[in-house]
């Protein structure tokens, strides 16, 4: 029997999700500034993942531009702190404008003086974006690899267009966050992040369980249709063009939330969100950890960075080397990702073939009575 | 055409860069009938479905179902009209299980936010208990449909096919493959539908057919050859020359 099929004890999930919420409580008291502030960067990478893994692992669709609603996720939270902080700037308005000989702030900047309005804009702007995009793509039925250069081509299109708005939003230099200030202390600051790094968590954990409750049941069904055999899903009765916009859009706030929390944990958001590596990085933290598992998603994005920076300060070079090497042995070696493997038949053939677990008997009644069919 | 007609077909041309996969093709069913469609490779008997369930616009001519015409409109619409198809090889979701795949059919009204909002009702519950006791899933129905038999995916396709309860029923090669027991069976499944649903088989097994029972429409190069009982249509020279073949051959 699979791992994905054993009903967990009641009081190890319940134990497990102790000693996983103490972690997370004491993880400040743990891990140097240094190393905690990595941590919450990368959960909070977890976040678009899931996204990634709603739209790719359960629908099929293979979106090679989360970076841009990632980034703007992460605008919206950088102009409503540069904002909130720019009292002391000439014209009240920040600093950088005065580089450019801008005195007025452009108009879209209003309405991100209220935090009401930026805490909606994260997700909300990002998601109607993606829904756009997704609904003039999907109405068109352009799928497939033409949908996965599509959403490229408009990620280097969002790219060129931040790039080059220097007197709208700093353009190439990005907005920075880490010295401004939110209600009385700066974003950078050690208490701050911490308070981020909590935040990230909590967060990471509630759109894991949104993502859970979104697959769950018909509606999930119908994506797994969707990615599977979409004219059969029309020929049902059942418009795919509605579900894939939803679950686009999906993917594009949660994309936002987690380009926001990127945003504030590292201090600056510029143009170099939304390249188009960064984009790809996505889709392997996704492929690594096991498409369609959505906690395969997390663990993804969350090890493959860490290894990131640890490989990266040992091995400065070898990165993207062995990045590539990861993507290669997923694809041919673990189709389904790690934990698609853990949940498949995976260990047991590996044990398998070190004989060290024996074969399992073709006939099923046989396989009732040998001492593995019952201990598993 | 008269108003006791559930699908007429008018003068069908499709035409694909010029090659007629139909030409002029006309053909009525009536509420409550059974008809086989037989033809021989290349006929059009699969465009002809694909003209009826929106997937192929035709060239000319006009589909008129339950007095609405069909052409233009797009495949889920013309499926919540009330045209089910069942396709050629079995197309089920493989990696949903039987009961999954029979909620997906019989979930009414499918659109996103009752899906997502509501759990599945009490009678669409009872209709697919209904539906796997019919087709013999009833033991299976948390097995992935991936795992089932060729004949058991045939079944399931069909259990939902009848699950979305359409007035008219579309059956590509509903045998194909299947041992002669499934076939048996399959003929006596469809037979019992019809009568309360319209159903339109397509096949090739003329013994299948004959099991059937029903009116035979003959395609032959994109036209209706030929309307009738078996009998009829065996004895119509066309028929003998292009399909068939002579007796003694």
């Amino acid at each position: 029997m699979s791992l994905s099929k054993i009903k967990f004890d009641k009081k190890i999930v319940l134990s497990f999700w102790i000693i996983l919420i103490a972690l997370i409580i004491a993880a400040p008291t743990i891990l140097p500034v240094f190393r905690l502030n990595l941590l919450g960067r990368y959960l909070s990478l977890s976040i678009v993942a899931l996204g990634v893994d709603l739209i790719w692992g359960y629908t099929g669709l293979l979106s090679l531009g989360q970076g841009i609603f990632f980034a703007l996720g992460g605008y919206c939270a950088a102009m409503y702190l540069q904002i909130t902080s720019s009292s002391e700037f000439p014209n009240n308005i920040p600093e950088f404008f005065a580089l450019y000989g801008v005195e007025k702030l452009p108009f879209f900047w209003e309405p991100f003086r209220s935090p009401v309005f930026t805490f909606f804009a994260i997700w909300i702007i990002p998601a109607l974006v993606a829904g756009l995009i997704g609904f003039l793509v999907f109405r068109n039925r352009i799928k497939g690899v033409y949908f996965s250069i599509l959403t490229q081509a408009s990620l280097l299109v969002f790219f060129n267009f931040f790039n080059g708005q220097q007197k709208l939003i700093n353009g190439t230099n990005g907005l920075k966050t880490d010295v401004t200030q939110l209600f009385g202390q700066m974003v950078g600051s050690e208490s701050m992040q911490r308070i981020f790094f909590w935040i990230t968590a909590v967060l990471v954990i509630a759109a894991w369980f949104f993502a859970k409750w979104v697959v769950k049941g018909r509606f999930g069904n119908i994506l797994i249709g969707i990615r599977d055999d979409e004219p059969r899903v029309r020929f049902t009765g059942y418009n795919p063009v509605i579900f894939k916009t939803i679950i686009f859009s999906i993917a594009g706030g949660l994309a936002g939330i987690s380009g926001a929390l990127y945003t504030v944990q590292s201090g600056i958001v510029s143009p170099q969100f939304m390249t188009v590596p960064f984009s790809i990085e996505m889709v392997i933290w996704v492929a690594v950890g096991g498409r369609g598992t959505l906690l395969g998603a997390i663990l993804g994005a969350v090890f493959i960075n860490y290894a990131k920076s640890l490989v990266s300060e040992a091995l400065p070079a070898s990165w993207m080397f062995i990045q590539g090497g990861l993507f290669i042995l997923v694809v041919t070696a673990l189709p389904e990702g790690v934990l698609g493997w853990i949940q498949g038949d995976g260990p047991r053939n590996l044990l398998q073939r070190f004989g060290l677990k024996r074969k399992i008997e073709t006939y099923p009644s046989l396989e009732v009575n040998t001492k593995e069919g019952n201990n598993e | 055409m008269n108003n006791k007609d559930l699908l007429n077909l008018i003068d069908i041309t499709v035409s694909f860069e010029g090659f007629l996969a139909l030409n002029k093709l006309n053909l009525n069913l009536k509420k409550g009938e059974l008809r086989a469609v037989i033809g021989p490779n290349g006929a059009g008997k699969t465009t002809f479905l694909d003209v009826i369930t929106g997937k192929v616009k035709p060239t000319n001519g006009e589909v008129i179902f339950k007095g609405k015409s069909l052409v233009g409109r797009k495949e889920h619409k013309i499926a919540r009209l009330g045209v089910g198809r069942k396709f050629q090889s079995p197309r089920i979701f493989e990696n949903l299980t039987v009961k999954e795949n029979l909620e997906i059919s019989v979930t009414t009204p499918k659109s996103p936010l009752n899906l997502i909002n509501k759990t599945i009702k009490d009678e669409q519950l009872n209709e697919i208990d209904r539906l796997m006791k019919i087709v013999n899933l009833a033991q299976k129905v948390d097995s992935k449909a991936g795992s089932l038999s060729h004949g058991q995916k045939q079944w399931l396709e069909i259990a939902m096919l009848v699950g979305q309860k359409p007035d008219l029923m579309l059956v590509d090669e509903p045998v194909a493959g299947l041992t002669d027991e499934e076939t048996d069976l399959t003929a006596d499944l469809l037979k019992s539908l019809s009568g309360e649903n319209t159903v339109v088989v397509i096949d090739h097994d003329m013994e299948f057919i004959r099991r059937l029972d029903s009116n035979v429409s003959v395609l032959n190069q994109g036209t209706v050859l030929c309307e009738g009982t078996m009998e009829t249509i065996q004895k119509d020279k066309n028929v003998i020359d292009v399909y068939l073949g002579r007796p003694g051959d």
